[in-house]
């Protein structure tokens, strides 16, 4: 239906203008930067609200850009699944923003207007990637969310930031210019650029050899994007040596989106007739996800750093979604949607601890985390419930998902993906009771031989800091206790 | 073999962005100055934007400003085919993609300069030394 309000343009709006008003006002006078950064983002994420119970009251909410209709104009075109992630990525890019101000401050004040313009525009492009019905559209925001995250990564470490950075731009713009030649193809054979209208002329096309080459450029286009195994090179580094108020947001909502980009490409563009009963490689991705999910925990392992083992465990967590989504069955789906939610939640607690820890403890090498429990108890009980999370402990809401994936994979008959995920669970408890083994014992047997018999001073990271990492703690706990409502009133209407 | 050349000689211009986009790849790949490699990904993407561009022409066609739309009365005034006129939406697109590409360009230069200003090189065998040399530094520390 063809909606009157204003809040699907609203969301992209926002932070866009207020990406240029910081850019401009930063010369003036940069303490106001902070507060409009954060009111464009507060504005964003109502909007999101509104347009989530607008799409669950409603139906699916279309937004035409300037009036012109569909398929000539482009629209924004909101239904149950774009709604619930475009509320995800504006809550935590907002409640992130709030988490890294004090880093901001003592990190990079002389550029804190560049920052935050630039935080706002990798926002923008976020969320216009998710908003938009149009497969162009979705390329140029696509790039601006690409660019912006090129600057932040070579923000941060000044002796590996940059490289990093620039094998980035490089993989990056490999796989963006392969999605640009799929959706080439795409218009060659179809006139049309709007994802709707596009999927109602495909079906007639199914035996086109272009349409083939079309969906295999776009995937393997998305895939580079969201470093699905073995494209994941530029990913850990990339990660890693960004500052971390960029890295944290980077880290947890690029990839997700990315899997957004394939799972709307496989449902609503090329459809699943053509995927599962047409092409006959559903298999043989599953297979990649299972090698994704073991290689990134097996590399997650070998590191000695939070950062750089969060960013393998991405790389096998974004192997169970797309497992999920190409295991053919609806269960893998709905487990596939379902994780990205919470995955998305959980890798930015986990992030947001490791800030934390970051911010008062200089890096997070292992070494340097020994009575860590002691010294900052709730940061790590923020970072226990995120690594719960990602192990799989009932009442977080990583279980659940990953309960739907293992449902999903014993119905595909998918053993060898099933037991891919149990095993990265077992993995992810090593990963992180390693951790908490050296935050809890070994400081405490190092200080015992020295005789030092009072414990460890508090040195607690501050409130602006602690605050953030609770909400997404108790977020954890809560998409866990309510993910049966989600997936019956979000997750199952969309599937149909 | 003249039925290949009657296949590349039709479809010309795919041809040439395949071999352009190749050789902008194989520049990304297999090159070791840095800047060398950004040549190289200016001319994979030049490559897509030739492609486009190819897509929307049509033979003995002008470009889309419908002749005589206000002026045409009485004979002169005649209907509009779309074969007359090539496709503009395509090359419209390739205007964003220029602006994504030098974008992406002056990104990438000022990330070399930085690379330049850390390193004092542009070889990328250099930078790897230099980097697998600091962390043995930093290992014996």
């Amino acid at each position: 239906m063809m909606t009157n309000t204003v809040y699907p343009a609203l969301v992209v709006i926002a932070p866009l203008l207020t990406a240029l008003f910081c850019s401009g006002f930063s010369w003036v006078e940069k303490r106001i930067c902070y507060p409009v950064a954060g009111a464009g983002l507060l504005v964003a994420t109502y909007s999101a609200f509104r347009v989530l119970l607008e799409v669950l009251a409603e139906g699916t909410v279309q937004y035409r850009m300037a009036g012109w209709a569909p398929p000539f104009g482009i629209e924004f075109r909101i239904d149950l699944l774009n709604a619930l992630v475009l509320l995800v990525v504006a809550a935590i890019s907002l409640v992130n923003l709030v988490a890294s101000h004090r880093f901001v401050i003592r990190d990079m004040d002389d550029r804190s207007g560049t920052f935050y313009a630039i935080y706002l525009l990798f926002v923008t492009g976020l969320l216009g990637v998710v908003a938009t019905g149009d497969l162009f559209n979705l390329y140029v925001l696509l790039e601006i969310t690409s660019l912006t995250s090129y600057a932040q990564i070579a923000m941060g470490d000044p002796d590996r930031g940059p490289l990093a950075s620039l094998n980035y731009v490089f993989i990056g713009v490999i796989g963006a210019s392969f999605y640009l030649l799929g959706v080439g193809y795409i218009y060659i054979k179809t006139g049309s650029l709007n994802m709707v209208d596009v999927a109602s002329i495909l079906p007639a096309l199914q035996d086109s050899s272009a349409i083939l080459i079309a969906f295999i450029f776009c995937m393997i286009g998305v895939w580079i994007k969201m470093a699905l195994f073995p494209l994941h090179i530029w990913l850990p580094n990339a990660y890693t040596y960004a500052p971390l108020p960029a890295s944290r947001v980077i880290a947890p909502l690029m990839t997700k989106v990315m899997v957004y980009v394939m799972i709307r490409l496989m449902l609503t563009v090329f459809g699943l007739d053509y995927i599962f009963e047409k092409l006959d490689i559903a298999k043989a991705v599953v297979w990649l996800s299972t090698a994704a999910i073991l290689a990134g925990g097996v590399m997650a392992l070998a590191q000695r750093d939070i950062k750089k083992m969060a960013a393998y465990i991405i790389v096998s967590e974004i192997g169970y979604m797309v497992g999920g989504a190409w295991l053919g069955n609806k269960i893998g789906m709905t487990g596939s949607i379902l994780h990205i939610m919470n995955d998305a939640v959980m890798t930015f607690a986990l992030f947001l601890a490791a800030g934390n820890l970051a911010f008062k403890l200089g890096d997070v090498r292992f070494k340097n985390l020994e009575n860590s429990f002691a010294k900052m108890p709730w940061t790590m009980t923020g970072f226990v419930l995120a690594g719960f999370s990602i192990i799989g402990v009932p009442p977080t809401c990583g279980f659940f998902s990953k309960w739907y994936l293992v449902l999903g994979g014993i119905e595909a008959g998918a053993y060898h993906f099933v037991a891919a995920l149990i095993i990265s669970s077992l993995i992810c408890a090593v990963l992180f009771f390693r951790i908490f083994e050296i935050g809890f014992f070994s400081g405490e047997s190092h200080g015992r031989d020295h005789g030092h018999s009072a414990g460890p001073e508090m040195a607690e990271a501050p409130v602006s800091m602690l605050i953030p990492l609770g909400i997404t703690s108790i977020f954890l706990i809560g998409l866990g206790l309510y993910s049966g409502v989600i997936v019956n009133r979000i997750i199952h209407p969309f599937l149909g | 073999m003249s039925d290949i050349i009657t296949i590349v000689v039709a479809k010309y211009n795919y041809w040439l962005y395949i071999i352009l986009m190749m050789i902008g790849l194989y520049a990304m790949i297999a090159k070791n100055n840095l800047v060398k490699k950004l040549v190289g990904m200016n001319i994979f993407q030049t490559a897509i934007i030739l492609f486009y561009v190819s897509i929307g022409y049509k033979k003995d066609a002008t470009i889309p400003i419908i002749e005589n739309a206000h002026g045409g009365h009485g004979n002169t005034a005649h209907a509009i085919h779309a074969a007359d006129y090539i496709n503009p939406l395509p090359h419209v697109l390739m205007l964003t993609a220029i602006v994504v590409s030098v974008a992406t360009l002056g990104v990438a230069l000022a990330l070399a300069v930085k690379i330049y200003q850390r390193y004092q090189t542009l070889e990328e065998d250099e930078i790897r030394m230099r980097l697998t040399e600091n962390r043995l530094a930093e290992n014996n520390k």
